[in-house]
Parts: C-alpha cells; sequence; structure tokens
C-alpha cells in the first residue's frame, strides 16, 4: 500500500480509480483490502494521518508503545488488516486527506467520474482532487451529545474524546473521572480509563438497560457481543466501578473547571426524580448519548436516509450496500450505527458489489446478525423524551454560538419557531464552527421539530478560500 | 498504572513547549492538546460572548472547542497538532484576531 504525503501525482485526465473508499476505519480498510484483493485499483483517502479511524485509533509510533493491544477490543483483527493492506499495490493510501466535498460521476463515462475534493492543510496548495469511478463513504459516526448545565466547564469531556486522546496520546484528562450519558460506548470508555490508571467513581447511564431483555433472540445470535460487554464488565467489577442505571448528570460544578458533578435517578421518560440527587466529587467528566452516523458527503447528493429507532437518520442501502445515488456505496456506520464487526463485514460486501461479484455467504451471516442487534441497541438507548426537563434556561445548548435554552425556547414560543432550521436563523444555534455538530440533535428536540431529518453542510469541513478557489490538479493513480 | 506503563510506551526524550510563556513538557507523538491535559492544564481559550475557558471536548477535531494560538496563528486545534519542539500555545481571547479590531 503506498503511501502518498507529497503532492498528488496528477494523473492523465480519463484516468481514474476504479473505487475511492473515503474514511479508514473498520468499514473502509475492509472494504480496500477486499476491492483490491479482487482487482481493483483503490484510493483510500482519510482524514487521519495513521489508519484505522477512530475505533482502531492507537498511538503515535514515536510514543513507542510495545503494546498497543492493552487499549483496544480486536486489535488483532486491525493488525492483519493492516499488514495485509500494506502490502497491495494496488491500494493508494492518502493519509491526512479531509474530503469535504464529493463530486457525483457520471457511471459509464470515463470522462465524467466522481471527483473527490479534500484539504490537506491551511496553504492555498494543501488540496487535491482524486478521481474515480466508483466511491464508498465509510466516514463512520460522531457522537451524540445532550446538554446540562455546566457541560461547557473545561473537564468535561466527551466519551469518545477521553478514549481518542488516551487511545493516540496516552494521556488523560483528569485522575478521578465519572462517565456518563448513554450507549455501550460508556462502558468501553470506563474500561479503558481505569485499565490506564484513572480512578472512575461511577458509570451513569440513562437508560435501564432492560431494553436489551426484549431482544433475547438477537442477543443469543450474538455471543461475541456478549462476550465483548462482559469483558468490560469484569474489568470494572475488579476496579470497583459502580453502575448507575436510570440516572443521568444533571448538572456540572465548578467556576473554571468542573469539581463535582449532580447525579439524579430518571424515570422511564428520562425525567429527573426530584430528591434523588446526590453530588460526586471529580476532576472530569466523560459523557456521551450514542453515536450519529456521518452522512453529509452523501445526503449533500441527495441519498435517500433512513431513520433509526435512536431518532439517528443513517443512508438508506440495498443488500449490496448501494444507497440511492448511483456509483455511491456505503457501508459501516453510515448505514447506521452497529459497530467495528458489522463495519468490517459491510466494507467485504461493498467491495464485492463494486467488483461486480457475489456477495461472501460469511459477511452476509454477520451482516444480518449484527444489524438486528444494531437496531435492538438504538431501541434501547433512544433518549427519552423528557431528558430536556434537566436543561435550564441558561444552559448553553450550541457551544460555538454560545446560545442558551431560553433563547431557543423563546424562538419556538415566541417567534414560532417549529424546526432546528428556523431556530438556527433565529438564534445562531448551529451556525458555528462545528456547523451543529454537537448541539444538533438537541436543538432538534427543543425546537420540538424532532430529529429525522438528515444534516447538511455542503462543505464537511472548514475549507481556506485560496483551496476553493482552485482545486489544483487533479490525481488517479500512478 | 498510568497509560504509559499500561502499553509499554518507551518514547524518545520529551519535547519543550511554552504554553503562555510557561515550559511544558510534551513526549513525541503526543498531541499539544494531550501535552497539555498530562500538565493539568484543561483551558487554553476564552468564548468571544462570554469569555468563559474551554479546551478540549471531542478530541477528535469535531467541535472546535480546542481553539488556541500557536506559533502566533490563531484558531488552531490542539487536538488535532502534534506538539513540535519550541512550539508556543497562547490562550485564544475570543476570534484570536484583536489585531484586526477597528
Amino acid at each position: 500500500m503506498p503511501t502518498s504525503k507529497s503532492e498528488p501525482s496528477g494523473g492523465r485526465r480519463g484516468r481514474c480509480y476504479d473505487l475511492a473508499v473515503i474514511g479508514a476505519g473498520p468499514a473502509g480498510l475492509a472494504a480496500a483490502d477486499a476491492a483490491a484483493g479482487l482487482g481493483l485499483r483503490v484510493a483510500l483517502v482519510d482524514a487521519g494521518s495513521r489508519p484505522g479511524g477512530q475505533y482502531y485509533r492507537h498511538p503515535a509510533p514515536e510514543l513507542g508503545a510495545a503494546r498497543p493491544e492493552k487499549l483496544h477490543h480486536g486489535w488483532a483483527a486491525f493488525a492483519r488488516l493492516r499488514a495485509r493492506l500494506a502490502a497491495r499495490p494496488l491500494v493508494d493510501h492518502l493519509p491526512g486527506h479531509h474530503v469535504w466535498a464529493a463530486e457525483a460521476g457520471v457511471p459509464g463515462d470515463e470522462e465524467r467520474p466522481w471527483r473527490l475534493h479534500a484539504t490537506r492543510g491551511p496553504g492555498a496548495g494543501d488540496r487535491a482532487t482524486v478521481l474515480a469511478r466508483a466511491v464508498l463513504l465509510a466516514t463512520g459516526a460522531h457522537e451524540r451529545h445532550l446538554p446540562f448545565p455546566g457541560w461547557t466547564l473545561p473537564g468535561v469531556v466527551t466519551a469518545g474524546g477521553a478514549q481518542a486522546v488516551l487511545k493516540s496520546s496516552l494521556a488523560l484528562p483528569g485522575r478521578r473521572i465519572v462517565v456518563a450519558g448513554s450507549g455501550p460506548l460508556l462502558l468501553a470508555a470506563a474500561s479503558s480509563l481505569v485499565s490506564a490508571g484513572a480512578e472512575v467513581p461511577a458509570i451513569v447511564e440513562a437508560t435501564s438497560y432492560l431494553g436489551y431483555a426484549r431482544g433475547l433472540p438477537v442477543l443469543a445470535g450474538n455471543p461475541g457481543k456478549l462476550a465483548e460487554g462482559a469483558a468490560h464488565g469484569a474489568r470494572l467489577l475488579r476496579h470497583g466501578v459502580r453502575l448507575r442505571r436510570s440516572s443521568a448528570v444533571v448538572e456540572a460544578h465548578g467556576t473554571d473547571r468542573v469539581t463535582a458533578v449532580t447525579v439524579a435517578r430518571l424515570d422511564a421518560r428520562w425525567k429527573p426524580v426530584p430528591g434523588s440527587e446526590r453530588r460526586i466529587a471529580c476532576d472530569a467528566l466523560a459523557i456521551g448519548h450514542g453515536l450519529v452516523p456521518q452522512i453529509e458527503l452523501a445526503t449533500e447528493l441527495g441519498a435517500a436516509t433512513v431513520t433509526g429507532p435512536d431518532g439517528a437518520v443513517a443512508l438508506a442501502v440495498d443488500a449490496e450496500q448501494r444507497t440511492s445515488v448511483p456509483g455511491l456505496w456505503a457501508a459501516g456506520e453510515t448505514c447506521g450505527v452497529g459497530g467495528a464487526d458489522l463495519a468490517l463485514a459491510e466494507g467485504v460486501l461493498a467491495a464485492h458489489a463494486v467488483a461486480g461479484r457475489p456477495a461472501p455467504a460469511r459477511e452476509r451471516a454477520v451482516r444480518r446478525r449484527r444489524r438486528a442487534f444494531a437496531a435492538l441497541m438504538a431501541a434501547a438507548h433512544a433518549p427519552g423524551p423528557d431528558w430536556t426537563g434537566w436543561v435550564t434556561d441558561d444552559t448553553d445548548v450550541c457551544r460555538c454560538e454560545e446560545v442558551p435554552a431560553g433563547e431557543v425556547r423563546a424562538a419556538v414560543a415566541e417567534l414560532g419557531a417549529g424546526d432546528a432550521r428556523t431556530v438556527k436563523l433565529l438564534t445562531r444555534a448551529g451556525m458555528g464552527w462545528c456547523q451543529g455538530r454537537m448541539c444538533g440533535p438537541a436543538v432538534a428536540c427543543l425546537s420540538g421539530g424532532g430529529a429525522g431529518r438528515p444534516d447538511g453542510r455542503p462543505l464537511s469541513c472548514p475549507v481556506p478560500l485560496a483551496q476553493l478557489a482552485d482545486p489544483g490538479p487533479e490525481s488517479g493513480p500512478a | 498504572m498510568d497509560p504509559l506503563d499500561l502499553v509499554g510506551a518507551e518514547p524518545g526524550p520529551a519535547r519543550t513547549i511554552l504554553f503562555d510563556g510557561r515550559a511544558v513538557s510534551a513526549l513525541p507523538g503526543q498531541t499539544l492538546a494531550a501535552a497539555l491535559w498530562a500538565d493539568g492544564v484543561l483551558a487554553w481559550r476564552t468564548t468571544r460572548r462570554g469569555g468563559r475557558p474551554r479546551g478540549a471536548f471531542c478530541g477528535i477535531g469535531q467541535c472546535f472547542d480546542c481553539l488556541a494560538t500557536v506559533n502566533g496563528r490563531p484558531n488552531q486545534r490542539l487536538c488535532l497538532l502534534p506538539a513540535e519542539h519550541g512550539d508556543t500555545v497562547t490562550t485564544q481571547e475570543g476570534h484570536g484576531r484583536a489585531d484586526l479590531e477597528v
């Protein structure tokens, strides 16, 4: 797998990759490997500097980690995949390439291939355009956040972020870290944090976990997920970490950094139970409420979407991982959050479909089982409708533009806004640097419009004007 | 146990960065945000409206809360930038472009 960090090679017009894979996480790695194995020329285009995405994020080589697998579930699968890819001359790995827009090509027309526009840094020349006959979107997911008073204090970090910094840079945000929100990521994050020496006084999970009991046949078909959960559970037990179910952090305390949190019990609708509050001292709080597919590159092209049981919007795909846009495939979390094993299987299935080969039975079976598990998980951790009860009017909902909940509520109650877009136009909530990634689901809830509308982002990341003005040379395989 | 023990890390010699004029040690390969966390620093920006302190939140370059001025250039995401020897990180006030105000 040749790795290109330099100026793209400037392929001749008409010369393009058979497949461009966007994202080098589990789905993208598996797809690139399988596609090259079937004889396709592949560009693996990734924003990160090292392959792996968020799930397989690992220490920078300069840190000299002898046992990176200590921070990973499924490290062996990644190591195998990475080694296989490195030996594949048909795959060009383009690290540090953040694709900000995908321009659809015309299938079958060599003169009109897909154009992926990427930025590689702040300079005018840090740009690249990758040409390909087909595109696979494997851009994963980002975390969903529900605001609460004090959530903007330094020391309040995302559960995924705490894990990411630990995995890649071997650093912790504090010594005594409360982990809170909802979803299986909390257990994985807490498990990593205690292994790395942090004290976790509590994991605060909003659901009762009883939702899983409704899916016993699905659980029985996914023994691997049960084993994974049991491994985290055993480690947490060994470290004396308490799991508080049906509870939430309803306030973080501190002036310039978090010093404590208030935890309250929740009813089935996630309404805090009065009188159940208790305070827990901590120097950091890791929060997250599940994951949301990152699909704006596809929705900007009009790709059809589906809304999951938790309200998250994902790409609609057929049995061959095809989206509704001709020439655009999707795999992994972009089709609905379901974890690494599912992403690996869907990456392989998509590669076969792009190559016009029949889908392998093993991956089809994994997808069937894991999709069922994903639906169960999404339903079990869907935010209850009354979580907004803990959001005081002076709580900032939009972190970038510092828009408090009171302003959003006034836009709805007094100015007649009925959806997130109108609220955004009236209050600037969702208009800042992160483009609504942090506050989007919360603003949608507070606006009364609910979720279900896909995010629209014409540019998926900030792009210097000089790069927009001149997209630069186009590159295909050398 | 600390994170380095856990993975058996043997990094090369530490680098020195300057945070608001103070020397802070950074391991090779660590991001600026991680080096500051390891030093107990959680905030390196004040917000545009409320002047409130902020630091890293998402840790993966998506939330833009971890902006600061690095080597004179404002609005840099510290969770993405590897710490290089001699890097100067300055707490960013507001949009970090006070020099452009009229």
